[in-house]
């Protein structure tokens, strides 16, 4: 029995019906494993919820947030939907692609970066998800602070806090 | 934010946020809910008839008249569901997420009424899976409010989606929160009859759950005096793209596009010229400059100008945009969401963007502008769900109104803006993995 085995049963104990607690549970797991679905993971959670590995991919495989292959340490996601583009998002993207070196849909072991449709940040952009927790009105300026705050470097240049 | 115009969603919250519970009970936080409960249901619903108010998740239904569709418990041996639609993707749309971060509690406390009125004692908030701490915050409010007993006998889960547009359409949805791919059902049934696991559910916007809150405060009849006919109350416009200040504003309905723009939003960003405005989300039609200073912000003015309110999320665009170039953005976007259900619309979406990249880079012919005008009329209105269509919409909006800058493409066998557009060389997702081949750029 995996190790999320008892935390998957209580998300099914939630819901009326078990497989709905596939995305809460495929969540779960991929928190668990780093980031990503493994072949394990899909194991774990079918296991969990008397559904099948192949089932649990089905799901996994339709929606965006699910990864199935590792990702970086970091995960940094940049909208470039509409109102971001407009307000100068691929200058964002730009700036990532030559600091980190890597191409946005790229993996090092250190960041995976992608572009990514509307994180719903529109009037705030640009709109950047650093593993998961927003960024808002970040511009391209922005970035080497950015990286140097994830690397654990210290940054001097004094700047507005990029918090939201 | 100008605080001038009447808060109906974020009363009390002077700017800021309720997320402490002691704060928001000292703006009469839970009385409604107190006063919901001393009701009748029907009652309720017919507050919320009175109220007129209608759905504020882009559809605009009657929100009284939804609830009301549901059948009477006792007729059936089915629960009765309530799911409120958190899972707000429209692009230019960032609403929900603010009302859930600032009256997180006003939120919930309406969901509590409208589970009242329907009935129901079990609640599911499908929140989208990026909003993270919103979910957060969610959760502790629960917690808050359950160690103060105000739940009751209803339980309340929140569920995260893990991101897919798509499951904004309501059917998709309940099909996400049963455990399966989101992939539209086909109506009728509707959700008021067979719903969740096949019962009688009501699907709701967050803003719309959050009004009803303030709705039962202070009386429906108060409620409808705001707004203009057929658009009463206030709405939370998400106001974005090239304008100085971008963010959400409260306003009436029938509030002036121009002023939404020009005075809540400081005017167009760089002193440049309005271009366009998309005005209820980017399934909306477009409106050029002229028409978006005619307009004003209510069903019945944006209905007359040909478009909608939809989502309330106005974007605005300036003189640097390549229409050409948002055309393809757009439908990049749609093509990425699609879920690949009906072929129109998953064949037809990727059909669009490769005609409308063509046009951009120059490749287009005069015949691929008829090719784009077949295309979308064989993806519109043969979908189970809207999203095809809003790619069409909005596609041949752009086409329609700005058709100079499409024949010019043509013409001059390239972008006339030569690398000059606001939207030049924007990667979306769908063109990602061909771009990770790349070389890494020097």
């Amino acid at each position: 029995m995996s190790t999320i085995h008892d935390e998957i049963e209580a998300l099914r104990a939630q819901y009326p019906d078990g497989r709905s607690a596939v995305m809460p549970a495929l969540q779960l797991a991929q928190a668990c494993n780093g980031g990503w679905l493994s072949e394990q993971a899909f194991r774990d959670v079918a296991e969990a919820l008397d559904l099948t590995p192949a089932y649990c991919l089905s799901i996994a495989s339709f929606y965006d947030m699910f990864r199935l292959e590792p990702v970086g340490e970091h995960v940094i996601e940049v909208c470039t939907n509409v109102s971001c583009g407009l307000k100068g998002a691929q200058a964002v993207v730009d700036a990532f692609e030559r600091e980190l070196g890597q191409r946005a849909g790229e993996t090092t072991d250190g960041f995976t970066l992608r572009t990514v449709e509307c994180l719903g940040g529109c009037g705030w952009a640009t709109v950047v998800a650093v593993d998961n927790r927003h960024r808002l009105h970040v511009q391209a300026g922005d970035v080497p602070r950015l990286l140097a705050e994830l690397r654990g470097i210290d940054w001097e240049e004094p700047d507005g806090d990029l918090d939201a | 934010m100008a605080t001038s115009t009447p808060e109906i969603v974020f009363a009390g919250t002077n700017g800021g946020a309720l997320t402490d519970m002691a704060d928001y009970e000292a703006v009469g936080g839970f009385q409604a809910l107190a006063k919901a409960r001393s009701m009748a249901p029907d009652e309720v619903i017919d507050e919320l008839n009175v109220s007129s108010l209608r759905g504020r998740g882009g559809a605009f239904f009657p929100t009284g008249r939804k609830w009301s569709f549901l059948p009477k418990p006792d007729t059936l041996d089915k629960p009765h569901y309530l799911v409120i639609n958190a899972d707000e993707s429209e692009p230019g749309t960032f609403k929900d997420r603010e009302i859930m971060l600032r009256v997180p509690f006003r939120f919930l406390e309406g969901a509590l009424i409208a589970a009242h009125a329907i009935q129901s004692k079990h609640v599911f908030i499908y929140i989208r899976g990026e909003y993270e701490a919103e979910f957060e915050l969610l959760v502790a409010s629960l917690e808050k409010m359950r160690a103060r007993d105000l739940l009751g006998e209803v339980t309340i889960v929140v569920h995260r989606g893990a991101g897919a547009y798509i499951c904004g359409e309501e059917t998709a949805l309940l099909e996400s929160l049963e455990g399966h791919r989101g992939q539209p059902r086909t109506k009728p049934p509707f959700p008021a009859i067979a719903g969740l696991y096949a019962a009688p559910t009501a699907v709701n916007n967050v803003e719309s759950i959050t009004t009803a809150t303030s709705i039962i405060e202070i009386g429906g009849a108060a409620y409808a005096e705001l707004g203009v006919e057929n658009s009463a109350g206030t709405r939370v416009f998400s106001l974005s793209g090239n304008v100085v200040n971008g963010g959400n504003y409260e306003l009436p309905h029938g509030y002036p596009l121009r002023d939404l723009i020009g005075v809540q939003g400081g005017g167009i960003a760089g002193g440049r010229a309005l271009k366009a405005v998309i005005p209820g989300g980017s399934s909306t039609v477009i409106l050029t400059a002229d028409e978006a200073n005619r307009v004003t912000l209510d069903f019945d003015s944006l209905v007359g100008a040909g478009t909608a309110i939809g989502s309330a999320a106005v974007i605005v665009i300036d003189d640097r945009c390549c229409m050409v170039q948002l055309a393809v953005r757009v439908s990049q976007f749609y093509q990425h969401e699609s879920c690949g259900k009906c072929t129109p619309c998953r064949v037809g979406t990727k059909w669009l963007t490769t005609i409308l990249q063509k046009i951009e880079d120059g490749r287009g012919r005069q015949a691929d502008m008829d090719l784009l005008v077949s295309v979308a009329e064989r993806i519109n209105g043969k979908c189970l769900c809207p999203l095809g269509d809003s790619d069409a919409i909005a596609v041949m909006s752009y086409f329609d109104k700005f058709r100079d800058e499409f024949q010019a493409h043509v013409d001059e066998g390239g972008c006339p803006y030569h690398d000059s557009s606001s939207l030049d060389n924007l990667l979306a997702p769908v063109a990602q993995h061909v771009h990770e081949h790349a070389p890494v750029p020097a």
